[in-house]
């Protein structure tokens, strides 16, 4: 870090993150990252299901029994909303890429709707599933 | 690298309170950043109670209160107080803006918290240390390359092109795009930062300068350019109503079409 002069002592860093007043396109930018390393992590989950799938009936009654208990639906179900969520992120960048989407106004309504998106998806997902009996 | 949290010696303590004067009917309170480089603590927040009834509708008049009237031991930089000069540029509320053209009645929340330029060395109080800034600037070579022969007069441009520089020859470099931006509190040391990348921008779309192919060139690395992750926080904080996002997107493209 920049002394002043010899003998001075080291500047402080100002504050930064922590007095941040966010806009939603920071909180939006955060959830693409975060999910995106939620959907590595989560891919293990369906590698899980088919090591199980093929390692015989009781081992996979088991690992079946492990998702579908109460904290396995809400591990599914968060993994549910990081796939849409980053789903739309990707596409917030895609738009980005093809110039468009740039204006202060058009980049908060996106994170919004993405937002929006990732949370309404995710439910139809689970009311689908629940109606068709697959939960 | 990210470091979510200050450094030891930068946190921040609770520091002086000075209160309203008697009688003072319209009190707002403002908290201030305060680092003294002679002394030997942290950094600390003061408040001070201001009566608003004695001073003017910006946050500047309220810091040049402060100084004139109640402590005139607190450092700021000002200069022209009508967003031209880009000196007053700090955080306010939780957002990077200049003092002189920020109203404080428009800071949300009860008390107005005034910290210097986020994640910068502090020379003092809300006086950040801009060397790094500057030299990022300075190696953009921000002045007109030509290679052809010097025209006679001076050198033209149709009024098409010359709009061209709209949205980027109004920039003040005033820094609070930069230091509103989370790649550069991460990585300042590499990538360019927004308020530099709009001004790279600016000097490639002018149809005068004939280095682009250079300037591109001096561009396309990881850090320089690529570290923009469009957050946005550039062009939600600009005090000019600039687009560093945008610009620097279109420098991406500009990238790309070179290629293809």
């Amino acid at each position: 870090m920049a002394l002043a002069s010899p003998g001075a002592r080291e500047r402080p860093l100002s504050p930064h993150l922590l007095i941040w007043r966010w806009h939603v396109t920071m909180a939006m930018s955060i959830f693409t990252r975060v999910t995106g390393g939620a959907l590595y992590a989560g891919i293990f989950l369906l590698a899980g299901w088919a090591l199980a799938l093929v390692s015989g009936k009781e081992t996979y009654d088991l690992y079946m029994g492990l998702l579908g208990s109460f904290l396995g639906k809400l591990v599914l179900f968060g993994f549910t909303v990081a796939v849409f969520l980053h789903l739309a992120g990707g596409l917030r960048h895609l738009i980005w890429d093809l110039g468009k989407g740039y204006a202060k106004g058009e980049a908060s309504a996106s994170a919004w709707a993405a937002m929006a998106f990732a949370v309404v998806a995710s439910v139809a997902v689970w009311v689908i599933a629940a109606m068709t009996g697959a939960l | 690298m990210v470091e979510l949290l200050l450094p030891k010696n930068s946190k921040v303590g609770k520091g002086r309170h000075h209160p309203a004067p008697a009688g003072a009917t319209n009190v707002k309170r403002f908290k201030v950043y305060r680092w003294d480089p002679e002394g030997d603590g942290n950094p600390v927040w003061d408040t001070y109670d201001l009566d608003t009834t004695t001073f003017g509708p910006m946050v500047l008049d309220a810091l040049i209160h402060i100084k004139n009237s109640v402590d005139s031991t607190l450092a700021f930089r000002r200069s022209c107080r009508e967003g031209v000069c880009g000196s007053c540029s700090m955080n306010i509320g939780g957002r990077n803006t200049l003092a002189c053209t920020h109203g404080w009645e428009e800071v949300p929340g009860k008390e107005i918290q005034i910290s210097p330029l986020p994640h910068m060395a502090v020379i003092k109080d809300l006086v950040a240390d801009m060397t790094l800034f500057y030299a990022q600037y300075a190696s953009i070579e921000p002045w007109l390359h030509t290679s052809t022969p010097e025209p006679q007069g001076e050198w033209r441009q149709s009024e098409d092109d010359r709009a061209k520089l709209d949205g980027l020859y109004e920039c003040i470099l005033c820094a609070c795009c930069t230091t509103s931006c989370p790649s550069y509190w991460w990585n300042g040391e590499k990538y360019l930062g927004p308020a530099t990348l709009l001004q790279a921008r600016r000097w490639l779309v002018d149809s005068r300068d004939e280095a682009t192919g250079d300037r591109l060139d001096a561009l396309e690395d990881p850090f320089k350019l690529y570290r923009c992750h469009t957050i946005m926080n550039c062009a939600q904080v600009c005090p000019k109503g600039l687009n560093p996002a945008k610009a620097i997107g279109e420098i991406k493209e500009m990238l790309v079409e070179r290629v293809v």
